[in-house]
Order: C-alpha cells, then structure tokens, then sequence
C-alpha cells in the first residue's frame, strides 16, 4: 500500500498544483495587471461614440455594405465577430476561383472609372479570420473614384484621408503598409 | 519586397541570437547541483514540492517513463471531466454547454500531447473556465513533461543519473514556462492583444448593424500557447485573429517564442553532454534544412494563384486568400514554416489555402518531424536521426557505431527503428482508412488532389504533435475525434518512452575510449551525412504520397485545368 501510495501520491497533487498555478493563478495576474495599468487594450481596444456607446474595436473589421464608404476584404462570415473564421478554399478550388470572378464582374459595375488592373488582389481574397481590419493602401485608393461620384467630396480630399489613415510598416520594417477601414469610413463620415 | 526579405533575415537572426543562451541556461535551470538559480527559485520550488508530495530521488529509467505516462493519463482524465462538465462548471458567462464524449476524448489527449488539434471553435467551444483551468492547465503540464523528457534523455545519454521527473516538471514550469510566458503575455497585451473575463460585447456599428466581437484572457493564453510549441488558438482562427495578432510586432515575438526552445535544445546537450561542437552542427543542420524549406515556400506563395492572377487583378501581394492584410504574404510563408518546423501549429494563415507547393513545405516539416521540431520531443527525434546517421555511416565503413563514447548496438538500434517507423505507420496507416472509407471522404471539402493533402495532413499534424490543419476538413465527427485521437496519443508516448529506454540503456555501458578510428560525430560532414539521412528515410517514405497529393494538384493547376 506504501508503494502504491508514493506513485499516486505525486501524480494527483502535482497534477492539481500545476491546475492551480498555470491555469488561476497565472491568468488571473495576469488580469488584474492588465486591467489595472492598460484597461484599454486589455477590453479589446473598443471604439466608442459620443454617447459612449460601443460602435466596434479598431482591431476587429466591420461590413460595409453601402457604395459611398471605404469596403473591406471579403469575409464568408460577413465580420461576425461572435466567431471567426473563412471557406479555407484551396488554390484549385472552383468555388473560390467563382466567388473572385463574381468579386471582379461587381467591380466592373459598381466602379466604372477604374479599371481592375488597378485592384490590388487582396480587394477581391477572403481574409483568414474574416475580420480582416485593413486593406492595402492601394485598395483604398482604388476607391477613391466610386466615392467621389456617390458622394461629391473632391478626390484630393478623399486621397489625403486614405494617406492620413495609412499605417506604415512596424518599425519601418515588419508586415504591410494598410489602412484601417473602420476608421478611414469614421473619418469619411464626418465628410458626408 | 526588399524590407519584407530583410524584415525575415532579421527576424531569423534574433531567434539564433537567442538560442545559445537560452540553451546555456536551460543546462542550468535543470542542473541538480546548486546553481544561482536556486537563490531565486529554491524557496518557492521547495513548496511545491511539498505540496506536490514529491522526493527528490532519482528514479530508473523505467521508473521515469512510468511516472510520466501515469501523470499525463490522470491529467487527460481531469481535463476530460472537466470539458464534459463545463456546462454547471462557474467561469461560463456565455452559457456554453458541455462538449459531447467524443469530442472531450479528442479536445483532452490533444492538449496533454502538445498538439491542440481543435476540432471546435474556442470562441462557442469552451467556457472560459475550460479554456484557463482545462487547456491553459495542460498548456504548461504538456511542454514542461516534454522539456523534463529531453532533458532526462540527454542525462542519459551523457552517462549521468536520468534524474526525478516531478523535480524536472517542476523546474520546467517555475524556471522556463511560467516566467517568460508571464512577461511577453504583458507585451501582448501592450499590443492590442485582450485579457478580460467580461463576455462578448455587442457594437452597434456605423453602418446600421449590431456586431458581436468574442474577446476574453487571451493574453495570458497566447504567450505560454507560442512558447511551449502547443499551437492551440484562443480563437477558431488562430493567430489570424485581430485579436490573437494585432500586428507585425506580436507576429515578431510569437515566431521568437515558437523557435526558442526548440532552437535551444542543441546548445543545452552541447553543455550537457560536454560536445558544444556537436550541439552546433546539430543546430546547423536544421537551420539549413529550415532556410531551404522557407525559400521554396516564400517563392511559391509570391508567385500566386495564376488563375486569379488570370483574372487582371494587380498580383503583387502574392497569394492574398486566406491571409491577413498586416502580415502579407512574406510573415504569413515565414509563420507557416516556423509553426510546422517547431512543431507549434498556431497559425497566422489558412494552410488549406496557401498554394499547392507552399502547402506540401509545411506538411513536409511535419512529415519529417525532426526541423528543429516541437519543445523537447523535436530534439528527441534529433538524436533519434543522428543515430540512424551514426549507424548508416558504420555500417558503411564496417565499425560498431558509437555515439558519445557509446557502442549503439543491436537492442538500441532496434529500439531506433520501431520509433522511426512509428511516425509513418501512424501516418499512412490512418490516412488510407479515412481514404477508403466515405467516414473519412465525407469531411473532404476541396475536392481532387487537394483532398488527398487535407487527409494527409490531418493525421500527419496529429503524429507529429503539430496541431495545425488544413482546416477545410469537416473533421468534427466521432470518426475524425476518435482516430485522430489515438494517433495524437501514440505519436506521443510510444517515441518518448522508446527512446528514453535508449538512453537508460546507453548510460549503462561503458565508455569506449576515442581513436583515431572513431567516426566523429561533431564535424560539418556528419551534419552532411545527417541532413542526407533525413532526406533518405523522408523521402523514400512519404514521396509517393506528396506526389499523389500537392505536386498533383501543382501540375494541374500550371496545365490550366481542374
């Protein structure tokens, strides 16, 4: 019984001491530091308006369905943020090879002054999360047309927005230059 | 395109910067003579042995092994209940309800077994009470008895006691995994990343519509997630998620987390073993493969999908499906090769979309299991190959094949060879079930050849402890939880407790004394013959399947027809 003891023993309280450090108590410092010294960042970089109601997160990409705004990446879960997630089409797949052509054809329609050798490739892609924030700047500008159209607001004025909102790369060297469309179509609104 | 390639150069050269100190002090974190650390980490650590019941005394190989196939299978049983019970379980502000038998079965063995398969959605999944005290838990228990292992194993083969695996697992918590893993969570969250306990939030958004956004402690989740290769998301998605990356700094330092301990665990057995010059050409010869790996797949995924690229669009991004605009195509093909060479299975990207070679480097990282590989098991597979090597090149030469000063004879050898088998038979033994069987079939969702490389990878991924997808599979079913479940499990343990007998083994023999006819096993030709025997065995094995699979879908695809 002695021998079976030293074997169990060990197992159970060692295996509910690390439940109780790595799965509690670590998080829960890890918590209370956040929330006590960034709030911010720690609640989901949250947007608010005046009335301090939550209009988004500027991390999260919303859907912008009506013409006169900045569109975002397309997203199969149409930017539920309740889950994430997209088709994972593979490369050969004729579905995802459909969805682009239909994407390119709805361009042609709904912007008739630029031509599509103008669209960058991640206008018309599906994001891997669905929640895709950003797009190129070259995306953005590519808009600029169909906006100034819909809207009236002169297409300088529309370029300087989309390079005031454009974010470099990280240290002038990690990752992509993009725009964040939530709060490019922020900006945009005060315009309208 | 310039900054992206110096942006990756950079990024490579700070995780070999780190490796050797972090491999020096790994030596010492898990020396049993007293070390400065001791001042540090003594006082608490003596508490935890105390309340852990544990005696530091050495234990037998066999007794090691026992130790840890018991304390891991009590711990999958844990968590198991805890999945299933997760509904009356506090914690739940969302209401989620318990996770069915099978999926549990799945969700725990993956978890133990540093792979994180996730057959569900974290975010509709699992309350947060299973996300901190089931899968953060085994997040830390599942590297620490991995890191315990490969260090045992290197005691052994260096001739000294094989040491106390609750002593070990201790020390892998308190000295490497809790620390680091408590200060980049801060960083990330510094970054954007969430740590709150509140529920999902609705926004009412500027376009008229509500949205729900899914937040919760992710910080804490995504350091220790990155640094114990576990790979498992907070997220459906993953590293994708605004959320689990909010930008190119975070991807920065979760790819330095990935390659860490693996990239480390070369230089630890140089100081262990007392060969830092065998260490070196171990690191070196992964490195390279690695390089290689990374250039073909940067190549393949800059080029493109040509029948999009058909289409007129600008194309200059590269293979945008399935990416993230922040990271691009150049950290989203880096990401990939570290997350599928370390052995992590976090991703940044949708494997299932990148291109079709692109997609056949990552799986082929897995396939070998031995590119720097997971925290501890990974170097484990290393040493396996080197003897593999050791004993080609004696056979070669016709000498008894040593290695360390130790004659690897025929009960090593044959030890050796089940284990490298193993991988292979779980491998290609389960695909070809699920391939004959419309269980299997059903959950195909590319069709073609494609389809082939989505079951491929799911069972490799699962033997190898990845723990990434093509995750177009529809593979929440019984039949996809349950075998790749005992895959998980046995690409597991059968290799740790195999090879820790080869260790007990060696340390028992006697030191054969160094001649000039001794094949030496720490010069740039070993690392040759080393890299020739991976690309041997590797080849020879799974070449017909990439064949079948990706390089199918990739001639097919350049022909201009599906």
């Amino acid at each position: 019984m002695q021998g079976l003891n030293s074997i169990v023993g060990p197992i159970v309280r060692t295996s509910f001491l690390i439940m109780l450090v790595g799965g509690l108590l670590y998080p829960l410092a890890v918590t209370g530091i956040a929330q006590a010294i960034m709030p911010d960042r720690a609640d989901g970089s949250l947007i608010y308006n005046e009335k301090n109601e939550v209009i988004g997160s500027e991390l999260i990409g919303q859907s912008f369905t009506s013409p006169e705004y900045f569109h975002g990446r397309v997203s199969s879960i149409e930017y539920d943020g309740a889950g994430s997630g997209s088709n994972n089409y593979a490369p050969s797949n004729q579905e995802m090879i459909d969805r682009t052509k239909d994407s390119v054809e709805a361009w042609k329609a709904a912007n008739p002054s630029t031509p599509i050798n103008e669209v960058p490739i991640d206008l018309v892609t599906n994001s891997g999360s669905g929640l895709d924030p950003h797009i190129s700047p070259e995306a953005a500008f590519a808009q600029v047309g169909r906006i100034s159209e819909l809207t009236g607001i002169d297409q300088q004025a529309l370029r300087d927005l989309v390079e005031k909102h454009t974010e470099g790369k990280e240290l002038g060297l990690f990752g992509e230059e993009r725009v964040n469309v939530l709060k490019l179509n922020l900006d945009l609104m005060e315009l309208l | 395109m310039f900054t992206t390639i110096l942006s990756i150069i950079i990024t490579l050269l700070a995780a070999a910067l780190l490796a050797k100190p972090m491999g020096i002090y790994l030596a010492k974190a898990f020396d049993y003579h007293v070390t400065s650390l001791d001042k540090v980490y003594g006082p608490i650590e003596n508490v935890f042995y105390k309340m852990g019941g544990i005696k530091k005394e050495n234990q037998s190989w066999k007794q090691y092994a026992l130790s840890l196939v018991l304390a891991n299978a009590f711990m999958i049983v844990l968590v198991y209940l805890i999945f299933r019970l997760q509904g009356i379980l506090p914690l739940n502000p969302s209401g989620i309800a318990g996770m069915d038998p099978a999926l549990a079965f799945n969700t725990a063995i993956s978890f133990m077994t540093n792979t994180n398969l996730q057959h569900y959605s974290g975010e509709s999944g699992l309350s947060y009470f299973s996300q901190m005290i089931g899968i953060l838990f085994m997040m830390f228990a599942a590297p620490g008895t991995a890191l315990a292992v490969a260090i045992a194993f290197v005691r052994g083969l260096s001739g000294k006691t094989i040491g106390n695996f609750y002593v070990d697992l201790i020390r892998a918590i308190t000295r490497v995994l809790l620390p680091i893993s408590f200060a980049t969570a801060i960083i990330f969250i510094a970054l954007g990343v969430p740590q709150t306990l509140e529920p999902t939030i609705t926004a009412q958004t500027i376009d008229g519509a509500e949205q729900s956004i899914a937040r919760g402690p992710v910080g804490s989740f995504l350091s220790i997630k990155e640094l114990g290769n576990n790979g498992g998301g907070f997220f459906g998605v993953n590293s994708a998620h605004p959320f689990e990356n909010p930008n190119a700094l975070s991807n920065f330092i979760q790819i330095l987390l990935m390659l860490l301990l693996p990239t480390a665990m070369p230089f630890t057995y140089g100081r262990m073993a007392g060969n830092a010059k065998q260490g070196r050409i171990l690191f070196v010869s992964m490195a390279m493969i690695f390089v290689v790996f990374l250039g073909i797949t940067l190549t393949h995924e800059f080029q493109g999908n040509p029948d999009l690229n058909a289409m007129g669009v600008q194309h200059d991004q590269g293979s945008m499906e399935g990416k993230e605009v922040r990271f691009g195509t150049g950290q989203s093909a880096l990401y990939s090769v570290v997350t599928t060479a370390s052995e992590t299975g976090a991703v940044n990207t949708m494997h299932d979309t990148m291109t079709p070679i692109g997609g056949m480097l990552v799986l082929s990282n897995m396939l070998l299991n031995t590119v720097f590989g997971g925290v501890g098991a990974g170097f484990i597979n290393v040493i396996m190959y080197a003897m593999i090597a050791v004993f080609l090149s004696g056979l070669m030469v016709g000498r008894t094949p040593e290695f360390l000063g130790k004659k690897i004879e025929g009960k090593e050898m044959k030890l050796i060879a089940v284990t490298m088998l193993m991988h292979p038979l779980l491998i290609l033994g389960a695909s070809s079930i699920a391939l004959f069987s419309p269980l299997g079939t059903d959950a195909i969702s590319n069709s073609g050849f494609h389809g082939i490389s989505q079951v491929v990878y799911e069972y490799t991924s699962s033997a190898a402890n990845n723990g990434s997808g093509f995750e177009g599979l529809g593979d929440a079913t019984p039949f996809w939880n349950i075998s790749t479940g005992i895959v998980m499990y046995l690409g597991r343990f059968f290799g740790l407790v195999t090879m820790l007998a080869v260790a007990g083994s060696l340390a028992a023999k006697k030191l054969v004394p160094e001649t000039v006819g001794t094949f030496r096993t720490d010069t740039s030709l070993f690392g040759t013959i080393l890299i020739g025997t991976i690309f041997i065995v590797g080849a020879l094995t799974f070449f017909p399947t990439l064949v079948l699979g990706p390089v199918a879908e990739y001639l097919t695809m350049q022909a201009g027809g599906i």
